[in-house]
C-alpha cells in the first residue's frame, strides 16, 4: 500500500478525522465535557438555595434579566446536547452491530456496571432533563406551584422549589435521576481522559478513583436540595402556604 | 497438585458446518482427562472419542501451543483464552478446572471474524489493519551497527511490551463492543516509540485506524475487558497513545 502524503488541516480532512472512530469518541468526550461544564455550573447556581429565598431569587432574576446569555446558553448547550446524543447513538448502534451473534454463555472480567450502561444512564439523563425541563422552566408538572412571585415582584424561585420538593415523589424522581448522572459520570470522567490519549501509569489509579468519586459527589450534592427541603432544613418563607 | 487426578468433563462445544450454518451449541462428555493436560489436548482427548464414534471431530485453531504463534482461538465460559491471566488457551492447564465442572466453548464473536467452521473464524481483517500500516522507512547500503541508534530504555522497553501482541483476537473476541483498538494500538505504538517508526508515524495511525473501522469492528467504550483477557497483558495505555496520535495526525498538528 503506498504512504499517502501527509494532509494539512482541510475541511474535508477534519470531517473524516470526526467521521472515524477515535474522532467521534473525541466528539462524544469534547461535547460531554461541555455538559459537564454546565453541571458543575448548574449545581453552583442550585446550592444558592441554602443561602435563602432572597439570594436564590437574586440569582435566578440575573440569569432571566439577560436573555442574550439565557438564550445563547441554552442553545448552545442544545446543540452540544445534539451532538453528544446523536454521536453516541451512532456508535451505539454501530457496536451492536459489531457482534451480531451473541455469547450463548456471557462474562465478564473487569468491566464496570456504569460502563456497561452508559447508552441507557445516559438516555435517563435525557429523559429526567426533559421531567425537569417540564417542572420548573414550562410549570407542566404543577402550574399551582408555578409563577408565584417574591415580595420584590421577582419570580419566586425559591418558593417554587420548595413546594416542588415537597412531594416525596417528586423528590424521588429527582434521587433516580440523579443517580443515573452519577453512574454515568463515574465512567464518563476517567473515559475523558484516555480518549484524548492521556492515561499514565502513575496518574490513571487516581484519575479512576477521582472521577467515580466526583460523579457521586455531584450527584449528592444536587439530593441535598430536596433532601433539605423534606428534612425541613431549607423551609417556605415566611407567610407562603402551599 | 502433583497427583494424578482425572477429571469428568460436560462440554458445551459450538458446532457450525461453514459460514452459512446457523450453529448450535452440542454437548459431549470427556471422562478421565488429566489435570496435567492442556485445554487443547483435552479437546484432542474428546477429538478421538469422537472420531472413534465416526463423528465429525471438532475443529479448532491452533500451532505453536507454546502460547506465541496467536493461532488458539476459544472463549471458555464466556472469557476468551479462559480464566487463567495472560495464558493463551493452549498454555492453560486442565488443574484449573475441577471435576464435574460444566465448560461452555464458543469461537471469537465478532462481525469481523465470521466463523469458518466450529470454533475456527477468519481472522484476516487483522492482516488487512497490519498491510494498511504500510512500510518502515529504512536506509539502503551496509547495515547500521545494533547500537548505532540509542533508544532510550524506557521507550525499548515500552515498545516492546507492545510488541508482544501475537495477534490471537482475543481483545475483539471479549470487548462488549466486538472493537479492535487494544491490536491496532498495539501495533500502533510499539512502532511510535521506537525512533525508526518516526517518518511514517502520522500517516500510519490514520490508515490503520481507517482500515480498523472499514471491518466493521465496534468502538471501544474504555471498559478495559481486553486488557483483561489479552494473553500478552498488553495495556489500554496503547490506545491512549493511538488516540494521541490519531487525533494529532487528523488535526495536521505535530
Amino acid at each position: 500500500m503506498e504512504a499517502r502524503p501527509i494532509e494539512r488541516t482541510s475541511s474535508a480532512s477534519l470531517c473524516r478525522l470526526l467521521c472515524s472512530s477515535i474522532g467521534s469518541k473525541a466528539l462524544v468526550a469534547l461535547t460531554g465535557l461541555a455538559l459537564f461544564g454546565f453541571v458543575l455550573g448548574h449545581l453552583a447556581g442550585n446550592l444558592q438555595i441554602f443561602a435563602g429565598q432572597e439570594t436564590f431569587n437574586a440569582y435566578a432574576h440575573w440569569i432571566k434579566s439577560k436573555p442574550a446569555l439565557l438564550w445563547g446558553t441554552r442553545l448552545g448547550l442544545l446543540a452540544v446536547l445534539a451532538v453528544h446524543l446523536g454521536v453516541s447513538v451512532r456508535l451505539a448502534r454501530r457496536n451492536r452491530a459489531a457482534r451480531p451473534v451473541p455469547y450463548a454463555f456471557q462474562n465478564t472480567v473487569q468491566a464496570t456496571s456504569a460502563s456497561l450502561t452508559m447508552v441507557w444512564s445516559g438516555l435517563a439523563i435525557l429523559a429526567f432533563v426533559i421531567y425537569h425541563l417540564l417542572h420548573f422552566t414550562v410549570g407542566a408538572v404543577s402550574p399551582a406551584e408555578f409563577g408565584r412571585t417574591d415580595p420584590l415582584g421577582r419570580p419566586d424561585a425559591y418558593t417554587m422549589v420548595v413546594l416542588g420538593f415537597r412531594h416525596p415523589a417528586i423528590a424521588l424522581i429527582y434521587a433516580i435521576g440523579m443517580f443515573c448522572l452519577a453512574m454515568h459520570l463515574s465512567h464518563a470522567i476517567q473515559s475523558v481522559f484516555q480518549t484524548f490519549g492521556l492515561n499514565h501509569p502513575r496518574c490513571m489509579p487516581l484519575v479512576r478513583r477521582a472521577g467515580f468519586a466526583a460523579g457521586f459527589l455531584i450527584a449528592a450534592a444536587y439530593v441535598s436540595i430536596p433532601a433539605a427541603v423534606l428534612a425541613g432544613i431549607v423551609t417556605l418563607p415566611p407567610g407562603v402556604s402551599p | 497438585m502433583s497427583e494424578n487426578k482425572r477429571l469428568n468433563l460436560t462440554l458445551h462445544i459450538w458446532r457450525q458446518k461453514n459460514a452459512a450454518d446457523p450453529g448450535r451449541l452440542a454437548t459431549y462428555r470427556v471422562q478421565g482427562v488429566s489435570v496435567h493436560m492442556s485445554f487443547l489436548e483435552m479437546l484432542d482427548v474428546l477429538n478421538e472419542q469422537l472420531t472413534a464414534q465416526g463423528e465429525e471431530p471438532v475443529a479448532f485453531d491452533h500451532d505453536c501451543r507454546e502460547g506465541i504463534c496467536g493461532m488458539c482461538s476459544l472463549t471458555v465460559n464466556g472469557i476468551p483464552h479462559g480464566p487463567q491471566r495472560g495464558t493463551t488457551v493452549c498454555q492453560l492447564h486442565m488443574r484449573h478446572f475441577a471435576d464435574g465442572q460444566e465448560i461452555t466453548i464458543e469461537p471469537w464473536r465478532a462481525k469481523a471474524f465470521p466463523v469458518v467452521r466450529d470454533l475456527v473464524v477468519d481472522r484476516s481483517a487483522f492482516d488487512r489493519i497490519i498491510q494498511a500500516g504500510g512500510f518502515v522507512s529504512v536506509n539502503t547500503g551496509g547495515s547500521p551497527d545494533g547500537n548505532a541508534l540509542p533508544v532510550p530504555k524506557k521507550d525499548a522497553e515500552a515498545a516492546m511490551d507492545a510488541a508482544a501482541c501475537i495477534g490471537c483476537g482475543a481483545c475483539v473476541a471479549a470487548c462488549k463492543n466486538a472493537s479492535a483498538m487494544l491490536f491496532v494500538a498495539a501495533k500502533i505504538s510499539h512502532l511510535a516509540k521506537l525512533p525508526q517508526g518516526q517518518p511514517e508515524r502520522r500517516e500510519r495511525a490514520l490508515a490503520m485506524v481507517a482500515a480498523m473501522d472499514q471491518e466493521g469492528f465496534g468502538f471501544c467504550s474504555n471498559q478495559y475487558e481486553c486488557e483483561a483477557v489479552c494473553p500478552k497483558e498488553i495495556s489500554v495505555r496503547t490506545i491512549a497513545v493511538m488516540n494521541r496520535d490519531t487525533l494529532r495526525a487528523g488535526l495536521g498538528g505535530a
